[in-house]
Formats: C-alpha cells, structure tokens, sequence
C-alpha cells in the first residue's frame, strides 16, 4: 500500500512535466495550430496540478472557461488566417541564445529572490474549505457573492466590455456592395409601392389597324 | 508530500519558458499573445498554492478575476488581430511599423 502523500507528490512531479514539457513547445513549435494544442494541454495539466491543491472549482473553470472558450477561439483565428509560417519563423535561431539566457538569469534570480528553502517547510495542512463545512466551490461562492460582490459585478462589466469591443472592431461595412435591408422592407406599406391613377380610357385610333397589318406583313 | 516551494518553483519555471518565448518568437503576434497567456498560468498557480497553503480565500478570488480579464484580453487581442490581418495581410510584427514608434 502505497503512502498517500508519497503518491500525491508522484502525480504533482508527473502533471508538472507535462506542464512544463507542453510548455515549451508552445513557444518551439514550428506549427502555430500545434503550438495552440499544446497550449491546451498546459492549461489540461495545469488544471489537474491545482486539482492537487483542492482548488476544484478553478480548476474545473480553467477547463470550462479557458480549454473551451479562449483556446477554441485561438484556435478559430488561426485555421482562419492564411499565415506564411516560414516568414515568421525568421530570427528564430537569432533571438534563441538571448531568450535561453534571459530565461535562465530570470529564473535563478527568482529562485534565490523567493527563498524556495523557506518555503520548503510549509507544508500544506488541512483543507481550509473543509475546515469551514462546506466544499471549494461554496467556500469561494460565499467570499464571491459577500466579500467581493462589487468586484465581481465589475468583472461581468469588463466582460461585456470585452464582447462588444470584439465585435464592433471586426463588424465591417463593404462598400458598393447590394444588400437587403430589412428593417425597411418591413417598415414598407402597400400605399408607398403602389400608385393608383384614375385616368380616361384611351381607344385606339380608327385607322391605325390596316397600318399595323400592313407592317408585320414583310 | 508537497510543499510550497514546488508550487513557487513550477510557476517560476513556467515564467521563464514563457519569457524566454517573447524573446524567440518576437515576428509572430499569435505566439506573442499566447506567451502572455502562459505568463498569467503562472502567476495564478502562484495565487492558488499561496491561497491553499495559508488558508486564505483571497488567493482564489483573484484568480477568478483574472481568468475574467484574460479572457477578455484575448476576445479583444484576437479581433485586433483579425482587423489587422484583412488590412495588412500579414501578423508579422516586424512589417506593421507604419507608427514608426
């Protein structure tokens, strides 16, 4: 029988090297709709290591939200647009030394600035939502909906925000082009269409039949 | 038994690599804007290992919020994308200079 929190740290080191692994060919990737599946599976990884930190309702809406919204419509973009990859994939091999290095300095920098030893020691103790009663999502719902409330209605504000900016910067109105306009056949009324004339009734005149005879002969 | 430095440890790491692909991928405005992306993975795995481990719910509120602003940010990075695209042909950042900035 294996030790939970031994198999705990087995799966949190697995999930961490996919992570990472994905990762890093989200920026190698010659391909960008790999590149874009790839992220994908950094975000699926992602969810599952704070699946570990019994984060479940994050980790559910970086699924629902993340994989099934912003990824697919990545993804949309980037099957849509007819990009020349060879083009952009100049400088790669240029920027490559100055990128690994800036990366490396940040990272050890970051390590030595954060105190990973001290860290080391925290360990991770009971679960604060269950120490309340209740599960993560209604431990995060009762902070959301109390605590934060003005928060949270701005964010749905940036969000339709966000909506209509998408839409009103790709709406686009072709000139010289003929279309329907229906609100105004709608709004049309049969006495604007059709004009009724009262005129007098005109006969032809007496003579005029031999002569048209006479033309259609030949 | 996990602690919170391998939390710190691979939201650094992740970081780094998405640094590192501002840095190469510096034509490509696609791969730009999902560098960014992964730059704001890192951050909330921070927020949620520091949330979990000193028992604070604040952690995990703001990681709602910013999975809510990314979200947008990408909606409207995506439609500057495509504009962009229908009017110049081309996502290579070293073409659009017309600001000359």
């Amino acid at each position: 029988m294996i030790d939970p929190s031994v198999f705990q740290l087995v799966c949190f080191y697995a999930f961490s090297v996919v992570t990472v692994i994905a990762a890093l060919s989200v920026i190698t990737l010659r391909n960008s709709v790999h590149a874009v599946l790839s992220l994908v599976l950094t975000f699926f990884s992602t969810a599952c290591i704070w699946m570990l930190a019994e984060a479940e309702f994050l980790a559910i809406a970086l699924i629902v939200v993340y994989v099934g919204a912003v990824m697919v419509l990545f993804l949309f973009v980037v099957m849509m647009l007819d990009i020349d990859q060879e083009k952009l994939r100049e400088g790669f091999v240029k920027f490559l030394p100055v990128g690994l290095v800036v990366a490396i300095v940040m990272l050890v920098e970051m390590l030595g600035l954060i105190g990973v030893r001290v860290m080391h020691a925290q360990t991770m103790g009971v679960n604060p939502a269950t120490a309340a009663g209740m599960s993560n999502t209604a431990w995060l719902g009762m902070a959301l909906y109390t605590q934060y409330l003005l928060p949270f209605e701005v964010a749905a504000l940036i969000l339709t925000v966000g909506v209509i900016a998408a839409v009103a910067l790709t709406l686009r109105q072709r000139t010289g082009v003929r279309h329907q306009q229906a609100s105004e056949q709608v709004a049309v009324r049969a006495s604007e269409r059709v004009r009724i004339i009262k005129m007098a009734a005109e006969l032809p005149p007496a003579d005029s039949q031999p002569a048209a005879a006479q033309e259609s002969k030949p | 038994m996990i602690t919170l430095s391998h939390y710190i440890v691979l939201g650094a790491i992740l970081f780094c690599i998405s640094v590192a692909g501002l840095f190469i991928n510096r034509k490509n405005v696609i791969v730009l804007l999902m560098a960014i992306e992964l730059m704001l993975l890192a951050v909330n795995i921070n927020f949620v290992a520091f949330s979990r481990f000193n028992h604070d719910v604040a952690g995990q509120v703001f990681v709602f919020f910013i999975l809510t602003v990314a979200a947008a940010e990408s909606a409207i990075g995506l439609a500057i994308l495509v504009l962009l695209f229908r009017n110049r042909s081309t996502v290579n950042v070293a073409e659009i200079d017309s600001m000359k900035g």
